[in-house]
């Protein structure tokens, strides 16, 4: 099995200056992940679960512990690398699939899609003709294509989003509630996708609210509940 | 408590931009103090900073208008050597007129403004030497349509068009001869919500489709986040905080930076 990724001892924690607290997200957290596996993250609400997956995209930076990334360019530790660096593997290598899409203000709902397509390379028209394929796949309206996001309901927002997040296979792809707000065509048109992805040899780390929808993807599941909820006795630590 | 960053490992390409310990005072006022800034080819940096964070003078700097007491400034171009702050006026008008563009928040400093729209981008294409008519015509009708400038007005002085027109031409005189460099200083501040929305999304497209490497400068956080990769938080002429946009956004390490992020509405 191709190794995707190295999870050592890896923490976080917030400084929350106007409290003059630090709050533990996670603690201590290791596991590895290999090509074309799921892993699901569960735990009580406050685990930790979404900070690990932002951790590991570098939306947050890491406390301690090491994350190495099995990039095609050799292995990287995530909680080390240079900005740059992290942009480019986002760009290629690292996807992240939020409950929340990102709309830019008169941008259409199809050019948003086809970015990054666009960004890879591909010319507009192919790029565009493919982004219309998962709007519709993901059961966006055709009447909608052209259209703006931002007036979007929260249901069509996400799919868009979707779509956009899963148009490009990636080495490893973080999903942080990808299923929140779907209705049943757009789940089961999700989870066909992910299956096609993980199959193609995608590495995944999801969070979901209902793993029952994603059930026979996953492979192995790590439980973020500390085990005597050492976080409810003392989550703060003084600084 | 939390980890420091590496050298790049993975990313080749050398910065386009390096300044380094930069450090400017007006009278007994620290405008700058040890500011030192690194920009990849094709990256957009955001700074961000409260009225007398030493912001828009940074810039200033960096488009080569002010010179510092202290510090160095190199830009990875061909023909392009050594500190750029050592250059001479000449020197300093002819790397700015072809390989920096900047739009400024107001338009008057950037424009002639009872010269037509079409003449101020043409201007900046003579001092690169063109001089043939037909050409600098085509050369500006082509900057003012990537601008989204609705070219039936290109002949109209900047004075008479709105704030967001004049803004277009502004950004067309920048990008006319394709920079290695493009500095905004507030380019939408001023200006209302839609025709803000509009100027950003021009600016994110030419990022998009040309790849020009970028310097923002802007107090809306907003604007930052939509169109920079990386953001560099500024106060009292010191750089606070600088990351990943999104991480700047979403887990701000220091104090100052938390207070701004919260503070937005």
């Amino acid at each position: 099995m191709t190794r995707v990724l190295d999870v050592r001892g890896l923490s976080k924690g917030f400084t929350m200056h106007h409290l003059e607290r630090h709050m533990a997200a996670f603690q201590n957290i290791s596991f590895t992940l290999d090509a074309g596996r799921f892993l699901l993250l569960k735990g009580q609400n406050g685990a930790g679960k979404s900070s690990l997956l932002r951790t590991l995209y570098r939306s947050y930076l890491a406390g301690s512990g090491e994350i190495l990334f099995h990039s095609a360019h050799g292995v990287i530790d995530l909680a080390r690398a240079a900005d740059v660096d992290v942009t480019l593997l986002r760009q290629t290598e690292i996807g992240f699939v939020t409950q929340f899409l990102t709309a830019r203000p008169r941008v259409s709902a199809e050019a948003l899609v086809a970015e990054p397509l666009r960004r890879a390379g591909r010319p507009l028209d192919d790029a565009l003709a493919e982004a219309r394929h998962w709007l519709k796949t993901f059961g966006v309206k055709p009447d909608l294509w052209a259209a703006y996001p931002t007036t979007f309901s929260g249901g069509e927002q996400q799919k868009v989003n979707l779509a956009r997040a899963l148009i490009l296979p990636q080495r490893l792809l973080l999903l942080d509630e990808p299923t929140a707000s779907l209705d049943a065509g757009a789940r089961a048109a999700l989870v066909q996708r992910l299956a096609e992805l993980k199959a193609g040899g995608t590495a995944m780390i999801g969070v979901f609210h209902h793993p029952g929808d994603v059930a026979q993807l996953i492979d192995t599941e790590i439980d973020l509940t500390p085990d005597d909820k050492l976080h409810e006795d003392q989550p703060h630590v003084a600084l | 408590m939390t980890l420091t960053l590496d050298a790049p490992q993975l990313v080749d390409t050398r910065p386009l931009l390096l300044a380094r310990h930069v450090s400017k005072t007006y009278g007994n006022v620290q405008a700058l103090n040890d500011v030192s800034a690194t920009v990849y080819p094709g990256e957009v940096l955001g700074i961000v900073g409260e009225s007398g964070s030493g912001k828009s003078t940074f810039l200033r700097c960096l488009n080569l208008e002010e010179t510092p007491d202290s510090g160095s400034y190199t830009l990875d171009l061909p023909d392009v050597g050594g500190n750029l702050f050592d250059l001479d006026r000449y020197a300093r008008r002819m790397l700015c007129a072809t390989r920096i563009g900047i739009v400024y928040q107001n338009p008057h400093l950037g424009l002639l403004m009872k010269h037509s729209s079409s003449g101020n981008v043409a201007e900046r294409l003579l001092v690169a030497g063109e001089r043939r008519f037909h050409t600098l015509r085509d050369k500006a009708r082509d900057a003012l349509d990537a601008s989204e400038f609705p070219l039936d007005r290109m002949d109209a002085p900047p004075i008479e068009l709105s704030g967001g027109m004049q803004q277009r031409v502004q950004l067309a005189k920048a990008i006319a001869l394709e920079p290695a460099l493009l500095l905004l200083d507030e380019p939408t501040t001023g200006l209302d919500v839609s025709v803000q929305a509009l100027v950003l999304d021009t600016l994110k497209r030419l990022q998009q489709e040309r790849r020009i490497t970028m310097v923002i400068v802007s107090h809306d956080l907003g604007v930052i986040r939509t169109l920079a990769d990386r953001v560099m938080v500024m106060r009292g002429g010191r750089v606070v905080e600088e990351g990943l946009a999104d991480q700047i956004f979403q887990d701000p390490q220091a104090a100052y930076t938390q207070q701004l992020v919260h503070a937005k509405l």
